[in-house]
């Protein structure tokens, strides 16, 4: 229960601080619900769209808390065996094959066939223990003496079967492993699922979770987003470019930019030497920002008001 | 801080958000962490507890201000904060007679007392259980329960004992200010406690109702009804699945995986079969009252796009057009009426159209297509061309003909809906948004 990082999460406001000493600027909802991930103990199931920081704030939580991020990547097809556990296969058959041998010195001069069986079966209970335990993701996690946070991430690219099986592990961070038995989380792990919504989860696995979505972020959030992941970037700059990045989403694209590719633009403007936003600029680095043709085609037209306004709006106020 | 809680979680159920028992238990301890009183904090923790999509999220943010901000008066009227702060003007019979507790309703409008005005209110409207109210036929009754505890009859008393003081004056229009306050009061209950069981109820009805006969301003709201089912079907089928056949071993695919150990099977493979979404070619009959209908099905189906691996849209009444790029290009509610003026209004006539069809557009039905048709199949005593209608059938995979019409009259008339159906692998009949749905529901299903 007395987790060591316990401290740390006593409050949002200092939860929020934290994040953001690692370098993740958290808006309120988002500290409010890692706070109370850890205080009600029940894992956040993070939505939005791609780029937003999902993934990023389980490292974030990972790195203020100083505990181990234990990630699961989800994938159609992905099943307890590779999620959980799984039998060393190989090395049972090896030891097999090695125990041939050994076989007829093993049982000894035992008389009868039962005897010879039973003695058969104490060395099966073998090939069933912790030596031949493959601990995959999720039992890692639970076995983090000092806790850990668990990301699932992309759960929605995962059947829904799968669902039901961390529903289960999520009830009571604990699992039952028929030949060893239950694993108990020592310190329960802070649980982070992430979603794109590429498919709508099960109610039962929302009902459980508390559901942070996370959209994109206002011009302040963003500004301070760029500040922190792209220190080298003038004021100006910054805010021009981020009120042209909001501008942007105003219009009908396919894709709109993410905050992923905002940092991505920062980045490249600040390689470039750039101390403004000018219109050559702009049209030659515009493909880091949309990535379709189609898209950028509908931008071309609006780009010099865009430009202007963002001039206009990243003057220094008085 | 329950009271209040337990309040906000029923107004909030009543808004149509969906509240599990483990859920009102998850904000209860959710609370007790963060506390009741900051408002922007309780906001936060209450939507990570209760709202788990964005619309639901939406939802949430709009009664949760709205639950928190009906407890203000409206600070006009006699009693409004310009009247005057403390001293009562004049000397009110309870007082003369010693005072004694009565009276005190009088005294709270005489002096403008709004904070006291309000919690007399709250009080007498926790006590009369407004959280309960249901129907609006209620506002009058509960209106009356709550100014009856507030103190209406003595009041009234002291009204009719000061005969025609000016202090009567002044309290009768107390009085009726009041009587409005409560009653806006109690609507604001009304509209908090009852208006998603009037919504729920309302969407039930609407998708029942006949899609044909739907009233102008209940389309709107269909429209959205549509698309949030198509949303919802396109999510649920908008991947390529697979699903395995039980009990059928994959021996190829099971060899392999358990190469790694000498072909001793650890792992089985079970042989799967692959789903695939739906190529739709889609003719719909625009004329008369099937026109509506049309327009549903067709936004149904430009709504769940992502689920489908092709979709082409034609329109017909006399003859018939191809209508998918200006669907791709507008929302459906401005393309219809865009199609309708090039071929609308006209007497059907299926032979025609069909006949268009099979010179215009034959070649693009191969054994993955299936074709849906919607039409009663009323074409007027022209010839009905079932040939055509036969030759489509045996080109594509399958035809699905939707009609709004019931069973019982199919055939009746000038229906030649009895000679098409043979060649049809299905024929439903579809007039409502409960049978749309559940025609495309079993055809995402199932694959096309
Ligand atoms: N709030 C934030 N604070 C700091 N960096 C952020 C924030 N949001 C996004 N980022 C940056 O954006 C990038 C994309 O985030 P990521 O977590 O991979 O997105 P997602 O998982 O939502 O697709 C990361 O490299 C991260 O640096
Ligand atoms: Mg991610």
């Amino acid at each position: 229960m007395s987790a060591a990082f316990h401290e740390l999460l006593h409050s949002i406001e200092a939860t929020e601080r934290g994040l953001e000493g690692v370098g993740y600027i958290a808006s309120r909802p988002i500290a409010t619900a890692v706070y109370l991930a850890h205080h009600l103990r029940k894992p956040i199931l993070v939505e939005g769209p791609a780029g937003v920081g999902k993934t990023e704030l389980a490292k974030a939580v990972s790195a203020w808390l100083g505990i181990p991020l234990v990630r699961m990547q989800c994938y159609e097809g992905l099943d307890e065996s590779k999620a959980l556990y799984e039998w060393k296969y190989g090395k049972q058959l090896l030891y097999t094959q090695i125990l041939k041998d050994k076989l007829g010195t093993a049982l000894g001069e035992e008389p009868g066939l039962e005897a010879a069986l039973a003695r058969l079966h104490g060395f099966g209970d073998l090939f069933f223990s912790e030596h031949f335990l493959e601990p995959r993701p999720l039992l890692r996690a639970l076995r983090e003496p000092r806790g850990a946070v668990l990301l699932v991430d992309e759960v929605d690219k995962a059947d829904q079967e799968f669902e039901a099986f961390l529903l289960e592990i999520l009830s009571d961070y604990q699992v039952t492993i028929p030949e060893i038995g239950t694993v108990q989380a020592v310190v329960p792990p802070i649980v982070l699922l992430t979603s794109n919504s590429m498919r709508d989860l099960g109610d039962a696995l929302k009902r459980r979770c508390l559901h942070l979505h996370i959209g994109l972020p206002d011009a302040k959030l963003e500004g301070r987003i760029v500040a922190t992941r792209v220190p080298g970037i003038e004021a100006g700059l910054r805010r021009q470019l981020v009120s042209f990045v909001q501008q942007l989403r105003e219009l009908d694209l396919k894709k709109l930019p993410s905050v992923s590719e905002t940092i991505d633009w920062a980045r490249v403007l600040v390689l470039l030497h750039a101390h403004a936003l000018d219109a050559d600029l702009v049209r030659n680095t515009l493909n880091v920002l949309l990535k379709f043709e189609s898209d950028i085609e509908t931008a071309e037209p609006q780009l010099a008001a865009m430009l202007q306004k963002a001039r206009r709006e990243a003057e220094p106020v008085g | 801080m329950q009271g209040p809680l337990l309040d906000f979680l029923r107004a909030a159920r009543s808004a149509g958000l969906r509240i599990s028992p483990a859920e009102s238990i998850d904000a209860v301890r959710a609370v007790e962490v963060v506390g009741f009183t900051e408002r922007e904090r309780l906001r936060d923790t209450l939507s990570l507890v209760l709202a788990k999509t964005v619309e639901e999220k939406r939802q949430f943010e709009e009664c949760f201000d709205r639950f928190f901000r009906r407890d203000s008066f409206r600070t006009e009227g006699p009693v409004g904060p310009g009247a005057a702060p403390s001293a009562p003007s004049v000397s009110l019979p309870g007082e003369a007679a010693g005072g004694g507790g009565g009276g005190a309703l009088a005294r709270m409008l005489l002096e403008g007392d709004q904070p006291g005005l309000a919690t007399a209110m709250e009080q007498a409207a926790a006590e009369a259980g407004l959280s309960n109210i249901a129907l609006f036929t209620q506002v009058n009754l509960f209106t009356r329960r709550i100014l009856e505890r507030m103190g209406l009859q003595e009041l009234e008393r002291e009204i009719a004992q000061l005969g025609d003081a000016p202090a009567a004056t002044r309290l009768r229009q107390g009085r009726d200010w009041l009587r409005e306050q409560v009653k806006d009061f109690v609507r604001q209950h009304l509209q908090l406690f009852a208006e998603g069981e009037n919504e729920r109820y309302r969407e039930q009805r609407l998708q029942q109702t006949r899609l044909t006969t739907i009233s102008r301003r209940d389309q709107d709201r269909m429209r959205i009804l549509v698309r949030a089912m198509a949303r919802r079907l396109a999510t649920q089928y908008g991947r390529n699945r697979k699903r395995d056949r039980r009990g059928q071993l994959d021996t190829r695919r099971t060899l392999r995986r358990n190469m790694g150990w000498g072909g001793t099977p650890f792992l089985t493979v079970w042989k799967q079969q692959r789903i695939e979404k739906p190529k739709l070619v889609v003719l719909c009959d625009v004329s008369g009252s099937v026109a509506a209908l049309a327009q549903f099905l067709l936004l149904f189906l430009y709504s769940l796009k992502e689920a489908l691996s092709g979709l082409r849209a034609f329109a017909f009444a006399g003859e018939l057009i191809e209508v998918s790029e200006i669907l791709e290009r507008e929302p459906v509610e401005k393309a219809i009426p865009q199609i309708m003026d090039r071929i609308g209004f006209g007497s059907s006539n299926y032979g025609n159209s069909l006949a268009d069809f099979e010179r215009g557009w034959m070649q693009i039905l191969d054994s993955r297509t299936t074709v849906i048709i919607l039409g009663d199949g009323r074409g007027n005593r022209t010839d009905p061309r079932v040939d055509i209608l036969k030759r489509m059938a045996d080109r594509s995979k399958q035809i699905i003909w939707l009609n709004p019409e019931y069973r019982t009259i199919w055939g009746t008339g000038d229906s030649d809906m009895l000679r098409y159906a043979p060649h049809c692998r299905i024929t439903a009949v579809c007039n409502t948004l409960k049978h749309l749905e559940r025609v495309i529901s079993d055809l995402l299903r199932d694959g096309g």
